[in-house]
């Protein structure tokens, strides 16, 4: 597999400046400087504890940042800011473990959103829920609840799911980090489709091939910290700093 | 010692007992239901609310639940008068019926709420749904199942108790059997029968809670 296929990025839709963060005493994000291009693919790695998932559960507000400027989509996130909503809708999120709603079949997952939050008609938003479990190849899971379904066939309904609001920006949260090992492809196939479909993606994972194939950038975090924002040749081959070298040398295999 | 029974007078009185019996249903139906809705309401408060309205809801359940059932229909049906407010002894009876399930189910509702987990409600939240929406779609109907034994039992009980609402001859089963009582003097037996009625009112209810399970919060199947 080669690199990622060189493609033209527009607008800046997701802006960090000096974006800071607390736990109490302990500094999870310190001083992040990020600017996300419509289009842009980007992987975030880094070991546990290095504030990757709190950066981007800090861009659909399900963490405040204490310090610094986070746009979204040209919203500026603040405190108690009561439009928060216009942009979730605006922005997809796929978490570790799925967070599929339990009470609800596969369809009606995919559709409550849309008709709740956009007011869409239960037809139309039925249409759409069908093409999308298309797309992540499960349409004949439709009539299912989550619970009669694997892991990696939960993982693709809660992509869909995503994907039904539309969504200009689709963040993931350790997506595969919950599967049994022989159902992280059909996931990362999902993913790379998406990928190739021109979504922003800012994913946080620590699939190193997913990187390699589809990023634009690689991002890597430690202790709350961006260290290095690379192109993948550059990341992978010539990493800048020996804290990101010691990582790669830890998950990659030899 | 010996006993002779004589159920002649007490059965011959079957479409009083009858009518107290339908009056019984209805009053415990009614109250469940009202109950419901005050638990629901007041358990979204006392999870969502600000600060002041889960102040006030703690008090009112702590209230309801350290004093006794007989003494909140006294003060409903007695001490609201004082204030103006007037009530028949079947509207008193469901108001203090109401009153005091609400209290018990609330706490039962918010045990059902603070099961869900974070994951459920984050996913809504991405997803640009509101937190009145996530309770109403995401976190109600899976709260509710898990709670649903300890409700239906509450609600057993609420069928049980409205037999206190004699004290104020609300027109219900146990106040029906005092009249029969106090007429025929068949202590024994008028109560023997309302005893055979309570328990199938309560057959009845538990059967209408089985039959509510397993359609309106029919668990879908485990793979």
């Amino acid at each position: 597999m080669s690199a990622s296929q060189p493609h033209t990025l527009g607008d800046v839709v997701v802006t960090m400046a000096g974006v800071g963060k607390w736990y109490g005493d302990f500094k999870v994000l310190k001083d992040v400087n990020l600017d996300v291009r419509r289009g842009e693919r980007i992987v975030i790695c880094g070991p546990s504890g290095s504030g990757k998932s709190t950066l981007i559960r800090c861009l659909n507000r399900l963490e405040e940042h204490n310090e610094g400027r986070i746009v979204v989509d040209g919203i500026e996130l603040r405190h108690g800011m009561r439009d928060i909503d216009k942009v979730r809708r605006e922005v997809g999120m796929v978490f570790q473990s799925f967070n599929l709603f339990p009470h609800l079949t596969v369809l009606e997952n995919c559709i409550l959103a849309p008709m709740k939050v956009r007011g869409t008609a239960r037809a139309e938003a039925e249409r759409t829920a069908r093409l999308y479990l298309e797309r992540v190849h499960i349409p004949e899971q439709a009539g299912k609840y989550p619970g009669q379904l694997s892991g990696g066939q939960q993982q693709r309904v809660a992509i869909a799911r995503s994907l039904c609001m539309n969504p200009r920006i689709m963040l993931f949260d350790e997506p595969t980090s919950a599967l049994d090992p022989e159902m992280v492809k059909e996931v990362l196939d999902v993913m790379v489709e998406l990928a190739e479909s021109g979504m922003t993606m800012l994913c946080v994972t620590h699939e190193m091939g997913f990187a390699r194939k589809v990023a634009d950038r690689v991002i890597f975090m430690d202790r709350g910290e961006i260290v290095e924002a690379e192109t993948p040749d550059v990341f992978f081959d010539r990493p800048a700093s020996e804290r990101t070298r010691a990582f790669l040398g830890q998950i990659l295999p030899h | 010692m010996s006993y002779e029974f004589e159920f002649g007078d007490v059965l011959g009185a079957w479409d009083e007992l009858l009518h107290g019996a339908l009056n019984t249903l209805w009053l415990s139906a009614l109250a469940m239901l009202i109950g419901l809705v005050v638990a629901i309401l007041g358990a979204f408060g006392k999870t969502s609310g600000p600060r002041w309205l889960r102040v006030l809801i703690d008090a009112y359940i702590e209230v309801i639940r350290n004093t006794p059932f007989l003494i909140q229909i006294f003060v409903v049906f007695f001490g609201l008068p004082s204030l103006g407010i007037r009530l028949e002894a079947d509207q008193a009876a469901l108001l203090a019926l109401v009153i005091n399930v609400g209290a018990y189910a609330t706490e039962i509702m918010r045990a059902g709420i603070e099961s869900i987990g974070k994951g459920q409600i984050e996913a809504g939240k991405s997803l640009g749904l509101t937190p009145l929406q996530i309770f109403r779609y995401v976190v109600l109907k899976p709260a509710i199942q898990a709670i649903y034994p300890a409700l239906t039992s509450q609600f057993i009980l609420l069928m049980l108790n409205t037999s206190v609402c004699s004290a104020i001859a609300a027109s219900e089963l146990t106040a029906a059997a005092n009249d029969i009582q106090s007429r025929t003097f068949r202590s024994f037996e008028v109560y023997f029968v309302v005893t055979v009625i309570y328990f199938a009112l309560s057959l009845l209810f538990w059967g209408l809670f089985r039959v509510i399970e397993r359609t309106l919060l029919r668990q879908p199947a485990r793979r």
